[in-house]
């Protein structure tokens, strides 16, 4: 494969993509309703057509900064072996197509649990493109393991 | 075909793939006694099946797999490649019947005489020896080694070759000294020959029976075309062409997501109407005019695929029960009453299974042979009824008969033979208990295996298959008149009443089969109302304490800082019974009651106990549902043992729960009277203080949640030797809140004592107005009220007046 499509979007200034073939659907804010006691990263659930589905924040889950006050995120709908899952992002950018040449697996000096999320980067014009592992971005099930929420 | 027959052969089918898996992946897990038993299941059922069918053959087959089976599952024996072999063979052997049946309504002229014997051998245990007997004989009876012709042949020449059957078993003896172990593959052998063995019967089948017009030309290439048999003799023809032709096999996932859709869909709508209003479009208002109309009618069918009547299982019994009398030598007469009570799909599905056996069961062991009958002065034919009706939100099915009934003797001493009782226990139980002894697993008290039941295979089954989607079995007997056994199901899986209440401005759903009563304490009352217990909050109900738990303390959704906060609002308690223990949950409010379909949490959420699901509400948005048991476990209502909230006579009268009894209400009136309600008609429980009666003209009345709700005094009604100077100095009144229809009545009672579950043996000493009889509960006489009356006859016309249709006699 010489070259593959990214959907992209905007976290914290930087740019992410996932492949578009993970992607079920883009869509704009939502109101959610949040569950207490839920690991940090699951900001709530959202009616999806009937089906109910966990929204992500991925600012948090990739420990990045708080989202400004009154920025609406908006839904990176995602497809994984489990059900759909709603990754909450900032902006959403364009489907770039990206070869081979231009990737590199991420810097040794990118240690701990955000390593593991990120697959590697593209280097294009200006920036960097990180790609996301949507599989362990949404694997975030161990609730006894972390503090619970509120 | 016969549409039972069609149904036995698409079933069976499908439980043979099955059982393929479950065979091979129990050999590498020999130990699992769930595999097992789902095998043995299978089996069991299709010996079962076709017994009624008359497949005599294939019953014989399924019934050597099948007593093989029990002796591995009752641990005589050790599965082994060898049984399995056996095993695996036996099911391609079923296959191969069953393809005969489909072709010729017949189950073939094989009757696998080899295999069975091989397979008693297998049963007889001894491995070693019948390692060797596998080594010896096995292969030879059992794996006629193709004849080199046979082994080359084209499919033209088996066709040809009409004996081709007989000579691949011509025996081809292996050495006796070679001591290897049966080879599985070997078993398939001879399974895959004599499946090349088939196409000449397969393919000679419509002319030996000409006039069988259903059989399908196109999907039965077999039967179209017989000279092509043979060549499209492969595994694959074995697949069930049946399914294809009048009924697509839906998922139910499908109907689940069609069904969700659907509802988003009526949602849109909705909106789309609303938009529809605000517009003077006529073109835009008849499109939208033609959606609604589209969707509403999208809705109702969607919804009716997944309902069915009980009947079209019931359909099968006639022949089933007529079929089983004949073979006992019994006769019966099957009464069936609600055929058309309709029921979810996957519940009728589910309770095919143990509706059968349980029908089986009476045939086999309740109802007894004539000469019996005779002799106890009874009908010679005995009668069979099935019923179906519906009841509170559920569906009630009743299997009984009119036979022996049980013994509970025999039950005692079975149990205490399988040490599944003890002697002491024993001897303590009362009849009823021991009747569902029955349903312990491997309990049976058939002296004899018969092939109809006797195995100990059907009521545990039956038990573990009901309570699976939420029901109950219930039986009761009584010796010599017959036996009831009562399943009762939910309507559906997939929709829940539920309780509605908001915590922290979110709202969630609380099942309400775990809810006992709401209370909701006025402000005034909220701060002297709850105590505490070394700082753990309890709210005396009807004299004992309830441990309270803050719903939104517990799910973190407020946390308070140091002392307890001081609250000034209104209280609501909603008091929910998890395991045998009562505790009471503060939430902000409590809105309605609704009914809910349950989807499941994603797999992110799965670990957090205090939810059981989620659920979409009418204006879109997402509510979590509680789940009681967990966050009574959160909250360590039931982590330790406690005593329990009844007194000694009441939690009596709970153990003793039977069917017909009632929860009743026990109020004081005066200092003597005892007065009961049937908890069913009681709204709510209030305790106010006196000053809320305020007078309407002369009527007693009250301000209540925003109404004027009349109050009735009790003591008005049925005159009581009351103390006057009590009631007058008592700072409180309780009301028991009275709803018919829209209008609310309280009604004054001197004090709420208990609730209790009691069998209501009801006599009517003296005809007095507002009292229905009188009955013992708690060693004293109880009054039991009749509330329509009462409240006809202290405020005439008021509730006649209001809603003339809800007025009763």
């Amino acid at each position: 494969m010489a070259s593959q499509q990214f959907c992209t979007f905007l976290l914290d200034g930087h740019l992410f993509g996932v492949p578009v073939s993970a992607v079920q659907e883009v869509i704009r804010f939502q109101s959610m309703t949040p569950v207490p006691l839920a690991p940090p990263p699951v900001e709530g659930l959202i009616n999806l057509r009937g089906q109910i589905v966990p929204a992500l924040d991925l600012r948090r889950r990739l420990s990045l900064g708080k989202r400004p006050e009154g920025e609406l995120p908006v839904n990176v709908v995602v497809r994984t072996p489990d059900g759909a899952v709603s990754l909450l992002v900032d902006e959403i950018g364009d489907v770039i197509e990206v070869g081979d040449s231009t990737f590199e697996f991420p810097p040794e000096t990118l240690r701990g649990a955000v390593r593991s999320m990120i697959l590697g980067v593209h280097k294009l014009e200006g920036k960097l493109l990180h790609l996301l592992d949507t599989e362990k971005i949404c694997q975030v099930q161990d609730v006894s393991a972390l503090p619970a929420a509120g | 075909m016969d549409e039972i027959v069609k149904d036995f052969l698409i079933e069976s089918n499908e439980n043979l793939d099955r059982l393929d898996q479950e065979l091979v992946k129990l050999e590498s897990e020999p130990s699992s006694k769930e595999l097992l038993a789902s095998v043995f299941r299978t089996i069991h059922t299709i010996k079962g099946s076709c017994g009624f069918l008359g497949f005599a053959r294939l019953e014989k087959l399924a019934h050597a797999g099948e007593s093989l089976l029990s002796r591995l599952r009752d641990g005589k024996l050790a599965l082994n490649g060898e049984i399995t072999s056996g095993l695996l063979a036996m099911v391609d052997a079923v296959r191969h019947m069953l393809a005969a049946i489909q072709a010729s309504e017949q189950d073939g002229e094989e009757d696998y005489a080899p295999l069975i014997e091989v397979l008693a051998r297998l049963q007889d245990g001894q491995a070693g020896e019948s390692r060797a007997a596998a080594a010896d004989q096995s292969p030879a009876v059992l794996l006629p080694q193709p004849t080199p012709e046979a082994e080359s042949a084209t499919p033209t020449d088996l066709a040809s070759q009409p004996t081709s059957a007989t000579a691949a078993s011509k025996p081809k003896r292996k050495p006796r000294r070679k001591k290897e172990r049966c080879d599985p593959a070997k078993i398939c052998e001879v399974v895959i020959e004599s499946r090349q063995a088939r196409p000449e019967r397969v393919a000679f089948a419509p002319e030996s029976q000409p006039a069988e017009p259903k059989v399908d030309e196109v999907v039965s290439p077999a039967v179209a075309h017989p000279e092509d048999a043979p060549a499209a003799q492969h595994s694959q023809e074995f697949h069930n062409p049946y399914a294809s032709v009048e009924t697509i096999r839906v998922g139910v996932t499908l109907l689940d997501r069609l069904m969700n859709l659907v509802g988003e869909l009526v949602l849109a709508r909705n909106q789309l109407l609303q938009f529809c209003n605000s517009t003077e479009d006529a073109g835009f208002q008849a499109v939208s005019q033609r959606m609604n109309l589209i969707a509403s009618e999208l809705q109702e069918e969607v919804m009716k695929t997944r309902m069915q009547p009980i009947g079209n299982i019931w359909n099968k019994f006639p022949r089933t029960v007529r079929d089983l009398a004949h073979n006992c030598g019994k006769e019966v007469q099957l009464v069936m009453e609600g055929q058309d009570t309709e029921l979810d799909r996957t519940i009728i599905e589910a309770i095919k299974d143990p509706l059968t056996h349980l029908v089986r069961n009476s045939m086999d062991h309740g109802i007894e042979e004539p000469e019996a009958r005779k002799r106890a002065g009874k009908n010679p034919a005995g009668s069979l009824t099935l019923r179906a009706f519906h009841e509170g939100g559920q569906v009630n099915l009743e299997i009984s008969d009119d036979g022996a009934g049980l013994n509970g003797e025999r039950i005692r001493q079975k149990a205490m033979e399988r040490g599944l009782i003890s002697v002491q226990q024993a001897t303590s139980m009362p009849d009823r208990d021991v009747f569902n002894l029955i349903f312990l697993p491997g309990f049976s008290t058939a002296e004899r295996v018969t092939n109809v039941s006797g195995r100990g295979v059907g009521m545990d089954v039956v038990k573990t298959n009901v309570e699976k989607i939420g029901g109950t079995v219930d039986i009761q007997s009584t010796a010599g008149l017959g036996t009831t056994v009562r399943v009762k199901i939910p309507l559906t899986l997939a929709i829940l009443p539920a309780l509605m209440v908001t915590c922290g401005g979110e709202r969630f759903a609380i099942p309400q089969v775990s809810l006992s009563e709401l209370v909701r304490l006025d402000a005034e009352q909220s701060g002297p109302g709850i105590e505490f217990v070394h700082g753990v909050p309890v709210y005396r109900l009807r004299g004992r304490l309830l441990p309270l738990v803050y719903l939104d303390r517990e799910l973190g959704i407020r946390s308070y800082s140091g002392s307890e906060p001081t609250r000034t609002a209104a209280i609501n308690i909603v008091v929910l019974q998890a395991e045998d223990r009562q505790f009471g949950l503060i939430v902000d409010e409590i809105t309605d009651t609704e009914e809910i379909v349950v989807k499941p949490l994603s797999k992110q959420l799965k670990g957090i106990s205090a939810y059981s699901g989620a659920t979409i509400m009418g204006d879109g948005r997402v509510a979590l549902i509680l789940d009681v048991l967990g966050l009574a476990q959160r909250a360590k209502v039931i982590a330790e043992p406690r005593e329990k909230a009844y007194d000694e006579d009441s939690s009596e009268a709970a153990a003793e729960a039977v069917p017909d009894e009632h929860a009743l209400l026990l109020a004081e009136n005066g200092l003597e009277g005892r007065v009961a309600i049937p908890l069913s008609m009681v709204a709510r429980l209030e305790e106010f203080p006196r000053t809320v009666v305020e007078h309407a003209g002369t009527q007693e009345v009250m301000q209540y949640r925003g109404q004027i709700v009349p109050l009735v005094r009790l003591s008005a009604i049925i005159p009581a030797t009351s103390d006057a100077e009590i009631l007058a100095n008592a700072g409180s009144i309780q009301v028991v809140v009275y709803s018919e229809g829209k209008r609310t009545v309280g009604l004054i009672v001197d004090r709420i004592v208990d609730i209790v579950a009691e069998r209501a043996a009801v006599e009517v000493l003296t005809p007095r107005a507002g009292v229905m009889g009188s009955f013992v509960t708690q060693r004293q006489v109880t009054d039991l009220l009749d509330m329509p009356a009462i409240v006809r006859a202290a405020l005439p016309g008021l509730l006649d007046a209001a809603e003339p249709e809800a007025g009763r006699p």
